[in-house]
């Protein structure tokens, strides 16, 4: 579970850090929308440019980065594969039954990796640099127009946050589970493919009930504190948004600018 | 000494059919500013007479009267800002990301101003002595200190009265100890009034008075010397007695003459030296 890069967060102190996290919520999404305005060498070629930037800000190392793309490693090979032998137009070099092999579709396949590796690479930049916590302190005020539409927005974000506080200690309680069921003779990971989900079974239920009765106890503490829903409260924790923070809008829709310019 | 907490006839059962009543016909009443133990064996009624005290639960029959006000559906709000309480286990009380947001949970709830807050959080800390710890995780602390955290979370909200459920019984030897003597503090020296319900017999003989309950029902009311000189007694009850007690038994039992009163380890090891000295 160590390798699991999801939602971990790396202590530091570099400019990206101290962003606000409603800036680096909103950022790293519309980051996301302006990619799909590339098609040519010199857009990608700026958003390279401006993805390298922010990583040099954040002061980690690029190694984090690359660990990130890893586990969809796959995916993306597989996609610039089918971009590469299924695209039609342009010269063709070599053509074998429905595969054809053109320049166009060489390049299509390098756009779509450059695509794959800037998204992943910037939703990395974001989940290391912010924790957990003002992840959902940022959703929550970027949700709250929503609130006119009835949508529940500070259940929900309570929601998350006891889910991201509880997400260690559930860890810890399945491995301390799957301890106590091997030291009983339980094999985990072994055997058949039915065997190795029947050997679950005394995992999952004792997780189960015991997250119910971890939900019911919690309840009944948040109710001794005086938690009777979301309208009246009070936030401890302040989000300031900062200079540097319009900087970063500022800077991006230049980009965008930039982009729409470059633009075939 | 005023009465704080008045409970009259209260009866409680989880389930209507059953025969049982989890609590019945309990009459208890706590003064401001004491310490008061329940005490009794497992499955006793102990904890389920804490949560109907903070309106947890609601009772069949009898009611519950906190600082003059009586408890109903529309006054539980109001007495659960004059009640703190701290559960069993330190884990699944913490609501709070972080050590802060955590002791902050509660002010949040009741819509405190945030300069305000920072402030409170910060003393509470400082009560517990966890301000280092403010902005570590749960999951990076050990039990005793979760246990400090819910504490801090309750001194935060300045309540009258806090309860304090078992909240010793999941921690080692030190946590114990630790939180055995911030209770005594909070007593004696910020004049809360503390229920603690406990199996912890040590605990139990700080308090001002002791409560054992048994099968829903009150069978003593006494004060702790009292009480644990009724030993064998207690013992038969599924109780412990404390140590002093114990020792002065099993010297009862090799037919030595010991004093009929309750002797604390202070006494006791007094008692000792000067009986040896005799001989």
């Amino acid at each position: 579970m160590d390798k699991m890069l999801l939602g971990r967060y790396i202590n530091g102190d570099s400019l990206i850090h101290r962003m606000d996290p409603r800036a680096k919520l909103f950022l790293s999404f519309y980051f996301i929308v302006i990619v799909f305005l590339c098609n040519n060498w010199q857009t990608y070629t700026l958003m390279v440019a401006i993805v390298l930037l922010c990583v040099k800000l954040s002061e980690i190392s690029l190694g984090f980065f690359i660990k990130g793309v890893r586990p969809l490693i796959w995916l993306i090979l597989f996609t610039v594969l089918l971009q590469i032998f299924f695209s039609t137009g342009g010269d063709p070099y070599w053509q074998w039954g429905p595969f054809t092999v053109t320049d166009a579709g060489i390049i299509n396949g390098v756009f779509v990796f450059c695509r794959f590796v800037l998204i992943i690479f910037m939703s990395t930049l974001l989940t290391l640099t912010t924790t957990p916590l003002e992840i959902s302190d940022g959703l929550e005020s970027l949700l709250k127009p929503l609130l006119a539409l009835k949508v529940p927005v500070y259940e929900i974000a309570l929601m998350l946050s006891i889910a991201l506080r509880f997400v260690p200690t559930l860890m810890d309680e399945t491995t301390k589970i799957m301890n106590a069921q091997r030291a009983r003779g339980v094999n985990f990971g072994e055997g058949g493919l039915i065997k190795q989900i029947k050997a679950v079974i005394p995992l999952l239920i004792p997780l189960f009930v015991s997250s119910f009765n971890r939900a019911e106890d919690l309840a009944t503490a948040m109710e001794a504190r005086g938690y009777h829903g979301g309208a009246g409260r009070t936030k401890y924790r302040k989000q300031e948004w900062k200079t540097k923070d319009t900087l970063g809008v500022v800077m991006f829709l230049l980009v965008t600018l930039a982009l729409v310019l470059l633009r075939k | 000494m005023s009465v704080i907490i008045d409970i009259n006839d209260l009866s409680f059962r989880y389930a209507k059919e059953s025969q049982f009543f989890n609590l019945s016909h309990v009459n208890l009443h706590v003064n401001e500013g004491e310490w008061l133990a329940i005490i009794g064996h497992n499955g006793s009624g102990k904890s389920t007479l804490a949560k109907a005290i903070d309106g947890l639960l609601a009772p069949e029959s009898g009611e519950i009267v906190v600082d003059g006000q009586k408890l109903t559906d529309e006054s539980v709000w109001d007495i659960r800002k004059k009640i703190g309480m701290v559960f069993q286990n330190p884990d699944n009380q913490f609501v709070g990301a972080d050590v802060e947001g955590d002791v902050a949970f509660g002010l949040e709830n009741q819509g405190i101003e945030r300069a305000e807050m920072h402030a409170r959080v910060h003393e509470a800390l400082e009560m517990v002595d966890m301000v280092d710890f403010a902005k570590h995780e749960p999951v990076r602390l050990s039990g005793g200190q979760k246990q400090r955290v819910a504490i801090a979370g309750v001194l935060a909200l300045r309540p009258k009265i806090v309860i304090f459920d078992e909240a010793t019984s999941m921690l080692d030897p030190e946590g114990r100890m630790q939180i055995i003597s911030l209770i005594r503090q909070m007593n004696r020296k910020e004049k809360f009034t503390v229920i603690s319900i406990t199996h912890d017999i040590d605990e139990a003989s700080l308090a001002d008075r002791v409560v054992v309950l048994d099968d829903g029902q009150i069978i003593d009311d006494s004060l702790p010397q009292d009480l644990f000189q009724k030993g064998a007694e207690l013992i038969e009850l599924g109780l412990d007695v404390p140590f002093p007690q114990r020792l002065k038994m099993e010297l009862g039992k090799m037919g030595v003459l010991t004093p009929q009163e309750y002797l604390d380890e202070g006494s006791m090891v007094d008692w000792l030296c000067r009986s040896i000295l005799k001989n």
